[in-house]
């Protein structure tokens, strides 16, 4: 049975002071621009609270794990939170069309941010807790954007077959 | 027991050689007499380059629950991935003061182990000191550094961080 996977729509990159450093919507979506800010902006105290909540052995919440898994239930969208070392967060927003756990997945959209935001961090010429300008980031993001989206098409030809 | 495998001996020569020459050349540009301006412009330099090795090194670390921890990462990775090796020694009050001693210090390891220079021995130590409270900044992590070295190579760094 093929597991239908999800578009990523929105890709947010938030400083450790908590307010936003980067926002992309996918093209097909852009007119939920603003909304994608709201859910990004309660995301954040979401992720605070998970983060903050050291030793209290909440079930499920592995404080020593960065991926945060999905943030809080939403009717059209997933929202999952991923929160570095030096707390700088990243939100993912995908469709909600399936409540199969994409958790592995996620993860590695996540790794692939951490890893581009760190080689951009380390640009002499970028200062830190400003907006993320890079065209390489930018490159990254698209590349995720179209990593979820290929899968969609190639598991809904699957589907068909069966 | 893990051995510290030597890596990238090439570039932490260069570094090395790097750092020699900014210091030579910063003490250049603002004269014998202004020790303090580079010393600031060292600790600038060093703070910048702290914030993205930590950034870097700390991508695929589990998250740091306390300050210790968080000291403890610096003494041991990050401290390895400058210097090819850990600092020797971590003393603290368990509430904000930390102590780094290395007795074999990367920077310091050229210069001749009399106490011939042992003046300009503190100039060695800036930009490092600038990378301890970069790297820290970077974790949430406030900081206040000073150094001293005792004698050649040896050195040591007090943290005093605010809780």
């Amino acid at each position: 049975v093929a597991i239908l996977k999800m578009a990523v729509v929105c890709v947010s990159v938030i400083s450790k002071e908590n307010f936003p450093l980067y926002l992309r919507t996918v093209s097909t979506y852009i007119e939920n621009d603003m909304g994608f800010h709201h859910i990004v902006h309660t995301a954040i105290d979401v992720i605070e609270e998970k983060i903050s909540s050291v030793g209290t052995g909440r079930a499920g919440t592995d404080f020593r794990e960065h991926y945060l898994g999905p943030l809080y239930p939403s009717e059209q969208y997933k929202i999952y939170g991923y929160a570095t070392n030096t707390r700088t967060k990243f939100i993912i927003i995908t469709e909600n069309t399936t409540s199969q756990s994409r958790d592995t997945e996620i993860n590695q959209f996540f790794k692939k941010l951490h890893q581009a935001y760190a080689d951009m961090f380390c640009n002499p010429f970028y200062t830190p807790d400003t907006e993320i300008t890079s065209k390489r980031f930018d490159r990254s993001v698209t590349d995720i954007f179209k990593d979820s989206e290929s899968k969609l098409s190639k598991n809904e030809h699957h589907g068909n077959k069966n | 027991m893990s051995e510290v495998k030597v890596q990238g001996e090439v570039s932490q020569t260069l570094f090395e050689y790097l750092h020699m020459e900014i210091l030579s050349h910063l003490i250049e540009s603002y004269g014998n007499e202004k020790k303090g301006e580079v010393i600031s412009a060292l600790e600038a330099l060093g703070s910048r380059v702290g914030e993205s090795m930590m950034e870097r090194v700390s991508k695929d670390v589990p998250r740091f629950r306390t300050e210790l921890d968080a000291m403890i990462f610096l003494c041991k990775q990050f401290w390895t991935h400058m210097f090819n090796k850990q600092v020797d020694h971590l003393k603290t009050n368990n509430q904000d003061m930390f102590v780094l001693y290395d007795n074999n210090f990367r920077l310091l390891m050229h210069l001749s182990e009399s106490s011939q220079h042992q003046d300009k021995s503190p100039l060695f130590l800036a930009f490092t000191s600038g990378l301890i409270t970069g790297a820290l900044s970077n974790l949430g992590i406030k900081s206040r550094v000073t150094y001293e070295v005792p004698k050649m190579p040896q050195c040591f760094f007090q943290i005093k961080i605010n809780l």
